[in-house]
């Protein structure tokens, strides 16, 4: 890229995703890709054989699932993490509008903010499932310290919640495809003006008053 | 409760309701891990072997196999071949097997990384019986079991081959015993986890010491007693 191109980009668009919040999505969606793609071979099993050992498909869902929940913990403890901890705030705290809305389910009117309540909920659920699936996985893989009762319930909810995030990860995925924009913000980390005073006008009012709502002190 | 946080002049006023969504989803988790077990037995009958087949809470089997496929033994060739330390090494065909009296029970498969299915019936022969007609002589320890599948192996000591529900099955679920289960005839060690009713059983030897077998070697315990059924037989305080 010349000075000059992006001298002219930086006067149109926002930055919407620095380099560590890509790179930990991609890091992320990477770790995710060899879970389901092993997952389903160990689940299913009974239904189309094996391809692999299966012992082999085991170690790499396991410590695939271990390294899971690292690329998002490693992007938030550091110096390099303000604007992953300000979006994880900005998960947090929502408006009395967006609580309208989610009511409503998406009736009302409403000017979305950096993540409308939709990107909001969908952050915070993958968020909570990896750490049920870090447990109920640990507890599968060492289930001599648990009872046959608890290693049953943590087999029902391993399995419940990888069918709700393998859900929710297609409607992710399939939002994505059909919103260029977004998806491109998450390869090169930034949206045009235009785009954010469509799909973010609360957003775009904050960063042009300077000020950041997000951050509660 | 509500947390009035970030209230500057000109934002508007904001609840801290996304971590609450987030325990309560993760609240969600630990609640299925204390009552899952009876959630998937309420499940498994609501889904039948149908559905439940393929949805999470389904009782259905997991099909686990060490080489990644299933040997195919025909019935007409297979054979059971029992030696070691034994009066009259023998070797048994399909025939010789259902010749010999049949023990039936059902019993509740289950799986020791957490997975079970109710009321599975199986049919075979005691193993006591076929130690009976080889002859066990002193000095034997353990049977040492062999797969036709070249990798799986397993043990038992001899006072836990002789319990009454420790079987050589053909039939299971009511018809012979399928490939991917283990068929033509597997062994079927009920008071103890999954992983020790070796499939595709295909040779056993009487021998003077526990030799642990594959599962064994990766870590399970030598004694896979069933939590609970450990009781007065053979209490294995390794396992809890």
């Amino acid at each position: 890229m010349t000075i000059a191109e992006s001298a002219s980009e930086t006067a149109l668009r926002i930055l919407r995703f620095d380099r560590v919040q890509r790179t930990t999505h991609w890091a992320n969606a990477a770790l995710f890709g060899v879970l389901m793609a092993t997952a389903i071979p160990l689940y299913f099993g009974s239904f189309f054989g094996l391809v692999l050992e299966r012992h082999v498909i085991e170690q790499v869902h396991l410590w695939t699932g271990l390294s899971l929940p690292l690329p998002v913990i490693v992007s938030l403890i550091g110096p390099w993490g303000s604007q992953m901890r300000r979006d994880v705030n900005r998960f947090n705290y929502w408006t009395r509008d967006e609580i309208a809305w989610i009511k409503s389910l998406g009736k009302t009117g409403l000017a979305a903010e950096k993540f409308n309540p939709g990107q909001k909920l969908n952050a915070i659920f993958v968020g909570a499932s990896i750490l049920v699936m870090l447990v109920t996985g640990s507890m599968l893989q060492w289930f001599r310290f648990f009872s046959v009762s608890l290693r049953e319930g943590a087999t029902f909810v391993h399995d419940v919640f990888a069918l709700a995030v393998f859900v929710v990860v297609v409607g992710h995925i399939y939002m994505a495809l059909t919103h260029r924009d977004s998806l491109r913000s998450m390869f090169q980390g930034t949206v045009s003006e235009r785009w954010a005073s469509v799909h973010a006008p609360a957003w775009l009012k904050e960063l042009s008053a300077g000020s950041d709502p997000a951050q509660p002190e | 409760m509500s947390l009035p946080t970030g209230q500057k002049a000109g934002s508007r006023p904001k609840k801290a309701v996304g971590r609450r969504v987030f325990i309560g989803i993760a609240a969600l988790g630990a609640l299925g891990v204390a009552v899952g077990g009876d959630v998937q037995n309420f499940l498994g009958n609501a889904l039948g072997s149908g559905l439940g087949g393929i949805l999470p809470g389904g009782d259905r089997f997991r099909i686990y196999s060490i080489t990644g496929q299933y040997p195919k033994i025909s019935r007409r060739k297979f054979r059971l071949e029992v030696s070691g330390l034994v009066e009259r090494p023998m070797t048994f065909t399909m025939d010789d097997l259902e010749a010999m009296p049949a023990t039936t029970f059902k019993k509740t498969f289950q799986c020791v990384t957490g997975w079970r299915v109710p009321d599975v019936e199986w049919q075979g022969v005691q193993l006591s019986h076929i130690l009976k007609k080889v002859g066990v002589k002193p000095g034997a320890v353990a049977l040492t079991f062999e797969s036709y599948d070249r990798a799986d192996t397993e043990s038992l000591t001899i006072d836990q081959a002789h319990l009454p529900d420790v079987i050589v099955a053909y039939q299971m679920l009511g018809a012979p015993v399928t490939t991917e289960h283990g068929g033509p005839v597997r062994l079927y060690v009920a008071p103890m986890f999954g992983y020790k009713s070796l499939k595709w059983l295909s040779a056993i030897r009487v021998v003077d010491r526990v030799e642990p077998g594959y599962w064994e070697q990766n870590g399970y315990p030598t004694n896979g007693w069933l939590d609970g059924t450990t009781g007065a037989a053979n209490p294995d305080p390794g396992l809890t």
